[in-house]
């Protein structure tokens, strides 16, 4: 784009937009300056408005009121490709790549230069190589994408901008699907754009992301953008408070453990999987009454096999007793129900896949797994209004918004969703309570009430165990932690005597007690 | 026993009429399908225009005016079933179901009323149908060994729309790999949303992709009436537009795939009719029926899944709704 504005004009800015959908008001009165060649996070809980902003920006909607400016010129997006003419790039949270096309085939997508392709491809082929060079993004433009993983996806996302010449990068929530060290990377490119004069907008609720990388930082909630600030003249707690608006506990508040008598004892475990691979390679370990232990690791290194087995939903070998009584392993006796009638509960770690079934509603929803209660009955039909008056009542102990039972699981948002899981296995009053990822893809409120139930539930002596690949997560809640790596139990740390180098080190494999 | 007689050239010469048809149709449906749009009602389009374009030759002694009509009623159908189903996003197997009933109602209702002949057309004569074509030096080489009788047999003597449903094998392939259309096609069939978010209007590339689907299956079906027969007969499509999709299907949405599993199609088609060939080369009889039936029950264990892993366009069958 030719730059005729004044040099210190905003890469964007954006004066007074509002959005309504019919009642709702998603956008009120927003404006924001963002400056070439900088950083901006925005910052929001689920749902408050940072989406349907960027949408905006995007040319998915069209904005009731108020104007876009870009580099000081005011300009209509009406659609992507306005958007993309005026040098905006977007990088959605779930990638819009065809996934049986190659890298260079989803480059040149909606951007080809002729009819033909042959032209198209070569050419594109040369500027990856540019790109590639000028700013440390490597593919292989011929790999198709369902092979490769979702860090190099994403990259291919950026280049897509980049060859289509954005200037203004949007990215949504980008490090939702990366692993730390992926994040990491993200983050380097990210710094090197900035270097080389591209403006930057980074939509995320990780408060530690926005500190890290942001030159400056907009708030919104409920739709309203409450604060812009300098991300140096700020700090979490800050912006905690204004996301939630209310002060917010960012360190989980717990009194030291009082462990009892072991309650799950799990002796040389093993899982092996459907393409004959160990999973898990003999797992000791022991949670007591009263504690919580937490499994640390790096995603697919055994913690979910751990839980499928725990949780009665794939077979093993080995022991396991629970209160001192064996466990069934396999067979008939060893599958979800049994485990819950032998009072283990499982929040798993997918809940849109295993945790909900996303169509049905929240009263449906808080009935499975348990709808053989007697409870629930009725003679032979199930008891619904037993069902809905009991979804109410443990929507409302758990804060769950909106509190309607009749509302589609896939309607609440991610934090409400878990909430609905949540309140279905504790209020169930079990000895063990399975959890993984209590918090992924969970907003701040929510996850300092989360963290608050499985304390509860571990004051009230039950034993817990807690699997998360959030690091943070586990040193803040676990009594006790645990690092899995490749099917093995690496070493066992107290959270208040290790720090997160030594457990890196555990994840990683590269030191071990085992 | 005389293995070979099953591969005589009348045989294969009437394989390639009786794939013909299927070819085309079964192109449309992979058109359609690599678009995003599922199209069960091939069948419909294929017997509508078999029937707009006898009727319409019948009455003007016109083949190509016939041709014109049978394109158009087709094109009619798909408008229907691209409006059923990318604008107002409803569901395309229902669509394309409503349509074969649509058509093999309306077809017979309004042959009866314009012919008074049962539900028929009048035999077509003359200009009205499709006439055999032969090809340059056919005559002349016929003598040649080996490849003259081939040549003059097999490869001359089909009607135009025989070989123009071949040439759209290669063209298919070049339009879908090897042009900006075609990639856009393919991406919009595997994931509209990344299209819709290139700039690309996903509305527009599915209505394109309905419109050649609609352009084939009149092919397909104004040769059935006035290439392959000399007018129109109730149902006379016969399931052939079921068989295009399970040889859709069989071809894994490949063009020159589609090309050999039609020609397998079109091949117990032919043998059907030839229970002679069968029995002078097997040495015992087997029964018509089970004959007639041979093409149906190949589809069947096409559709069943028996010929490994067919991975259909991953956004077949959704209608595009833009994100949040």
């Amino acid at each position: 784009m030719t730059m005729t504005a004044p040099a210190n004009a905003p890469a964007i800015e954006l004066k007074g937009i509002s959005k309504a959908f019919g009642p709702v008001q998603a956008n009120k009165d927003i404006s924001i300056r963002v400056m070439p060649g900088t950083i901006h996070g925005i910052i929001g809980e689920n749902g408050a408005g940072k989406s349907t902003l960027m949408s905006i920006l995007y040319g998915f909607y069209k904005a009731d009121a108020g104007e876009i400016l870009i580099s000081g010129q005011k300009t209509e997006i009406p659609d992507s490709q306005a958007a993309i003419a005026a040098g905006i790039g977007m990088v959605f949270q779930h990638f819009k790549l065809v996934e049986n096309f190659t890298v260079l085939e989803n480059i040149i997508l909606g951007a080809e230069d002729g009819g033909l392709l042959k032209p198209s491809l070569s050419k594109a082929r040369k500027t990856l190589l540019q790109l590639e060079q000028e700013y440390d993004l490597k593919v292989d433009p011929d790999a198709v994408i369902e092979e490769i993983g979702v860090g190099m996806q994403q990259r291919v996302e950026i280049l897509k901008a980049l060859y289509r010449q954005a200037n203004i990068l949007i990215l949504d929530e980008p490090t939702g699907v990366l692993t730390p060290s992926e994040a990491d990377q993200l983050f380097r490119i990210l710094g090197r754009l900035k270097d080389e004069g591209k403006t930057i907008i980074l939509i995320t609720h990780k408060l530690r992301e926005i500190m890290d990388i942001t030159d400056t930082v907009s708030v919104m909630r409920r739709g309203e953008m409450t604060a812009t600030v300098k991300t140096s003249e700020t700090s979490p707690e800050q912006l905690a408070e204004l996301m939630v608006g209310r002060k917010v506990l960012l360190r989980v508040d717990k009194v030291p453990a009082t462990p009892g008598d072991v309650v799950l004892d799990v002796k040389d475990l093993r899982v092996v999987d459907d393409q004959k691979v160990e999973r898990l390679r003999g797992i000791d370990l022991q949670v007591r009454a009263g504690e919580i232990l937490g499994i640390a690791g790096v995603a697919g290194n055994g913690q979910s096999e751990l839980l499928e087995v725990l949780g009665g939903y794939a077979d093993g070998t080995g022991t396991i007793t629970l209160n001192g009584q064996p466990i069934e392993l396999t067979g008939a006796q060893s599958d979800g129900r049994s485990r819950r009638a032998r009072g283990i509960a499982h929040v798993p770690e997918d809940r849109q896949r295993e945790g909900l079934i996303m169509d049905f509603t929240a009263w449906e929803n808080t009935a499975f797994g348990y709808h053989r209660d007697a409870a629930y009955q009725s003679g032979m039909l199930s008891n619904n209004a037993a069902i809905k008056a009991e979804t109410q009542a443990k929507m409302d102990r758990f804060d769950v918004r909106p509190p309607h039972p009749h509302l589609a699981a896939k309607n609440f948002s991610g934090g409400n969703q878990q909430k609905i899981v949540l309140a279905r296995e504790i209020e169930r009053n079990p000895d063990l309570l399975l959890i993984g990822q209590p918090t992924r893809g969970v907003d701040i409120g929510a996850i300092e009430f989360i963290h608050q139930q499985i304390v509860a539930l571990r004051d009230q002596g039950k034993a817990i165990l807690l699997v998360s690949v959030e690091l943070e997560e586990i040193l803040s809640l676990a009594d006790r932690v645990a690092v899995m790596f490749d099917g093995r139990i690496m070493g066992e740390r107290m959270p208040g005597q290790t720090d997160e180098k030594e457990l890196g080190l555990l994840m990683a494999g590269v030191s071990g007690d085992a | 026993m005389n293995f070979f007689a099953l591969f005589d050239l009348s045989v294969l010469d009437t394989t390639v009429r009786l794939a013909t048809p299927l070819l085309l149709a079964c192109l449309a449906g992979l058109f359609s399908e690599r678009g995003g749009i599922f199209d069960i009602g091939l069948e419909g389009k294929m017997l509508a225009a078999a029937f707009f374009s006898a009727a319409l030759a019948a009455i003007t002694g016109s083949v190509w005016i016939g041709l014109l009509a049978g394109i158009g009623a087709s094109l009619v159908l798909s408008a229907v079933h691209g409006l059923a189903s990318i604008t107002f996003r409803g569901n395309q197997l229902i669509s394309g179901v409503a349509i074969n009933f649509l058509a093999a109602g309306l077809t017979v209702l309004i042959a009866q009323s314009w012919f008074q002949q049962g539900g028929r057309t009048p035999s077509l004569i003359g200009g009205g149908r499709f006439e055999p074509i032969t090809l340059p030096f056919a005559d002349a080489l016929s003598t040649v060994p080996v490849f003259g009788p081939i040549y003059a047999e097999l490869i001359s003597g089909h009607s135009i729309l025989v070989y123009v449903a071949l040439l759209c094998v290669p063209g298919t392939w070049y339009i879908l790999f090897r042009t900006r259309f075609g990639l856009r096609l393919r991406a919009v069939g595997e994931n509209p949303a990344a299209v819709d978010t290139a700039g690309v209007s996903v509305v527009g590339l599915r209505f394109a992709a309905v419109g050649i689907c609609g352009i084939l299956c009149g092919l397909a079906g104004a040769y059935l009436a006035t290439g392959l027969q000399a007018g129109f007969v109730k149902d006379m499509t016969a399931g052939r537009g079921f068989i295009a999709l399970a040889a859709l299907i069989f071809a894994k949405w490949r063009p020159w795939h589609a090309l050999w599993a039609t020609l397998l199609f079109g091949y117990l088609q032919a043998i059907a009719l030839r229970p002679d060939i069968i029995e002078g080369a097997l040495g015992f009889k087997v029964q018509v029926q089970l004959l007639d039936a041979l093409p149906y029950i190949l589809t069947v264990v096409i559709l069943a899944g028996f010929v490994g892993k067919a991975i259909p366009p991953r956004a077949g069958g959704e209608p595009y709704v833009k994100e949040r």
